[in-house]
């Protein structure tokens, strides 16, 4: 395995001089997924002690950043930016959507709404998976990652309603029935390990750690796809855009190795973090 | 005639005593100087006998009678024994010190006695070849017939000593000097109870620290109070008993009464509670003061040790409440430690006077639960208050829509965790599959 990523490695570097780059990530998605993934680790850090907290390391962790009053509050803090950020960006959609009219946000290939080409891919991806079937090749959004998104867009409503309504229940008390008081504890503890089981594992694996981007893949940091794995993973995309001509619009300056660097640290730390947590979790479950 | 000569001996004898006294110990020993005339008077007697052939009977009453004038006024008996006993470095055959500090006896509780009153078989000197024990019991009857019922029976392991001190410096117990004065107590006790060793060889915890720590060993170490709690306060003194035996005064179902000797106020808190009355009511699990506050260290409520180990003992008998209490954000709160600021049983049960919430009196009675809620959630409202801090979200008929949304939940996680946990297996595989087979078709390094 060590070898393989060397090798891979080696010739991305040597090819990266010569190839082109093409912009997948805006700066500001790739601001909002840091912001995302750092408040989610940090809603992580401070739920699982919560929601496990019979555990030794629950009651450990407690300790070290001085009981659960400092857990709580770092727990509110990560909740409020990222309500922030989920209201930063639904409004950019809805404008860039309603306001500007903008094709392509709510509907077609570049959208982040499901259509039968999602379900047509999973058949054939199914199909490939027992060799059964070509590999079929995917739009801008593959259905994955159009999963991850509504997931994660679910769970923040879900999530951030239930948790507001524990953090102000009196004033929720006002319009919810009185079991919902109890149900939403219920369901912001499954919900959030949903999440935490999902994005440590699933996401991880399907974004980051399969063979194809091991051990990471950095368009989320930098932005930037050579175009050899902008063809070989979205070739769909890869072709409408040189169909429509717009491919020489899409192309952008190879990233610099500071910022390659620097996103493999972030990168790095972070799945790091969320593996120990997954351990964490599935101890407190299993064990 | 020998006996005659000793007596005579005497009048030279008593007079060199009182003179070394004056000079070693000063004066007065004055409840002697009866004794020590007499035996002069004696010695006086047998000197006019043996003295009236030389000198006339008259010269001889002459020189008694100016030898008791010239006599100081205050005389003492205890100085026939301190003659020899006040040297400090007298040992018995033994080893064992038999000095007495004269001084301090004298300002003792048992300063007025003579030294006989419990040396009783010490009369004369040379001494008799075995002095028997001195028994306080002669006049401690009372004391002494409890001490025989305790734990501390056996005389010979347990001497009054051991608990008063030096036996020649046994002060009353409101001084200062006592070794059973309030402040000095713990130290006392702990010659015994503070050692590990005793405490194995008996089966007991070493409960000296936890004591000295505890809010009453505080209150009496460091304020000097003399009303709190010390060893005796809950253990009696003379007639100590273990703790099993029905007539203890730390017998569980004792306890209520023995704290609230001094918290007179929560005892009866207590006793108005359910816990009190099912407690008087003969049932023996019902928990006591001590159950919850615990013995020798009395942790304090706001402690998170007290915090930590309460709800759960609460449990131990209302075990359904407490499971479901573990489901709740109350409890998560609760066993993080370090944060107080979570209802626990006793924050909504009211923690000495517990009633059901059918008694309107209790704080979980319906009409008390906005007030009771309200103490940290400020705004609670009557529809706050329905929130069920006991719900069971695992039987449909206690809560069925609780219950429904944790089905849903917990139907929602497993069913997206298993199919993509399916699904990224084998896409694992089949990528890993097809990059080994192009790096072979490559030519290349593969894994």
């Amino acid at each position: 395995m060590p070898d393989v990523e060397t090798v891979a490695g080696e010739t991305t570097e040597q090819a990266s001089r010569k190839e082109r780059y093409f912009l997948r990530f805006t700066r500001s998605q790739r601001v909002l997924h840091a912001v995302l993934f750092t408040t989610f680790l940090g809603l992580a850090a401070t739920g699982l002690p919560l929601r496990f907290s019979s555990t030794p390391w629950a009651v450990w962790s407690a300790q070290q950043v001085g009981g659960f009053g400092a857990i709580i509050f770092f727990h509110k803090l990560c909740a409020l930016i990222l309500t922030l950020a989920f209201l930063i960006h639904f409004k950019e959609v809805m404008m860039r959507g309603l306001a500007h009219k903008e094709k392509g946000i709510f509907w077609g290939p570049t959208s982040m709404v499901a259509n039968w080409q999602d379900a047509k891919d999973l058949f054939g991806h199914f199909r490939w998976f027992l060799g059964l079937g070509p590999k079929p090749q995917f739009e801008r959004y593959a259905y994955w990652e159009k999963f991850d998104y509504w997931a994660v867009f679910w769970g923040m409503v879900v999530i951030g309603f239930s948790g507001y309504a524990m953090w102000f229940a009196p004033f929720f008390a006002r319009f919810l029935p009185g079991w919902a008081l109890n149900a939403v504890l219920v369901v912001h503890g499954e919900e959030g390990l949903l999440a935490i089981l999902f994005i440590f594992s699933i996401h991880f694996v399907n974004t980051h750690l399969r063979p194809d981007s091991f051990p990471m893949d950095m368009v989320i940091f930098t932005g930037v796809e050579s175009e050899g794995e902008f063809r070989s993973k979205r070739r769909h995309e890869y072709e409408r855009l040189a169909a429509e001509g717009k491919l020489e619009s899409k192309t952008a300056p190879a990233p610099e190795a500071w910022l390659i660097k620097f996103s493999r640290i972030v990168g790095f730390t972070a799945i790091a973090i969320g593996l120990v947590l997954l351990v964490l979790t599935l101890s407190a479950m299993f064990l | 005639m020998p006996e005659a000569a000793l007596e005579v001996g005497s009048l030279i004898a008593v007079p060199v005593r009182w003179v070394v006294c004056l000079v070693r110990w000063g004066f007065p020993f004055p409840e002697d100087v009866t004794q020590d005339c007499a035996v002069l008077v004696s010695g006086v007697g047998s000197l006019i006998r043996i003295g009236a052939g030389l000198r006339s009977g008259i010269v001889s009453v002459c020189i008694a009678v100016l030898a008791l004038a010239v006599a100081p006024g205050v005389l003492h008996a205890q100085t026939d024994c301190l003659a020899c006993h006040a040297e400090k470095s007298m040992q018995d055959a033994a080893g064992h010190s038999i000095a007495v500090d004269g001084q301090k006896f004298k300002a003792s509780m048992h300063g007025s006695l003579k030294c006989g009153a419990c040396h009783a078989d010490i009369k004369a000197y040379p001494h008799p070849d075995h002095v028997a024990p001195v028994q306080c019991k002669s006049c401690h009857t009372g004391q002494a017939s409890d001490l025989e019922g305790s734990v501390h029976a056996g005389a010979s392991q347990h001497p009054c000593t051991s608990c008063h001190g030096d036996a020649h410096s046994i002060f009353p117990r409101t001084d200062a000097r006592s070794a059973i004065y309030p402040l000095n107590i713990a130290q006392t006790c702990s010659t015994c109870h503070g050692s590990d060793v005793v405490s194995k060889k008996h089966g007991l915890s070493n409960v000296a620290q936890p004591y000295v720590d505890s809010i009453h060993g505080m209150a009496l170490a460091r304020d000097g109070l003399l009303v709190a709690a010390n060893c005796t306060s809950c253990h009696g003194s003379h007639r100590i008993l273990n703790h099993r035996d029905p007539a203890s005064s730390t017998f569980k179902a004792n306890i209520p009464k023995t704290c609230g000797s001094c918290h007179a106020g929560i005892a009866e808190q207590y006793e108005r509670g359910v816990h009190g009355r099912a407690l008087a009511a003969g049932k023996s699990a019902a928990p006591v003061c001590t159950d919850c506050h615990t013995t020798h260290s009395i942790l304090k409520p706001d402690d998170a040790e007290f915090q930590l180990r309460t709800a759960p003992f609460c449990g131990s008998c209302h075990k359904a409440q407490f499971t479901t209490y573990r489901d709740t954000f109350h409890s998560q709160l609760s066993v993080l430690g370090g944060y107080v600021e979570t209802a626990r049983c006793w924050d909504c049960h009211g923690a000495h006077q517990v009633l059901p919430a059918s008694d309107p009196a209790s704080p979980v009675a319906p009409a008390n639960l906005v007030t009771t809620c309200g103490q940290c959630h400020q705004g609670a409202n009557p529809r706050f208050v329905q929130y069920q801090p006991h719900a069971n979200a695992h039987v449909f008929k206690l809560s069925p829509a609780l219950y429904l949304v944790r089905m849903f939940m917990n139907i929602l996680l497993i069913s997206v965790l298993t199919f993509f946990a399916i699904h990224t297996l084998m896409w694992l595989i089949r990528s890993r599959y097809e990059q080994v087979r192009k790096k072979k078709a490559e030519g290349g390094k593969n894994a």
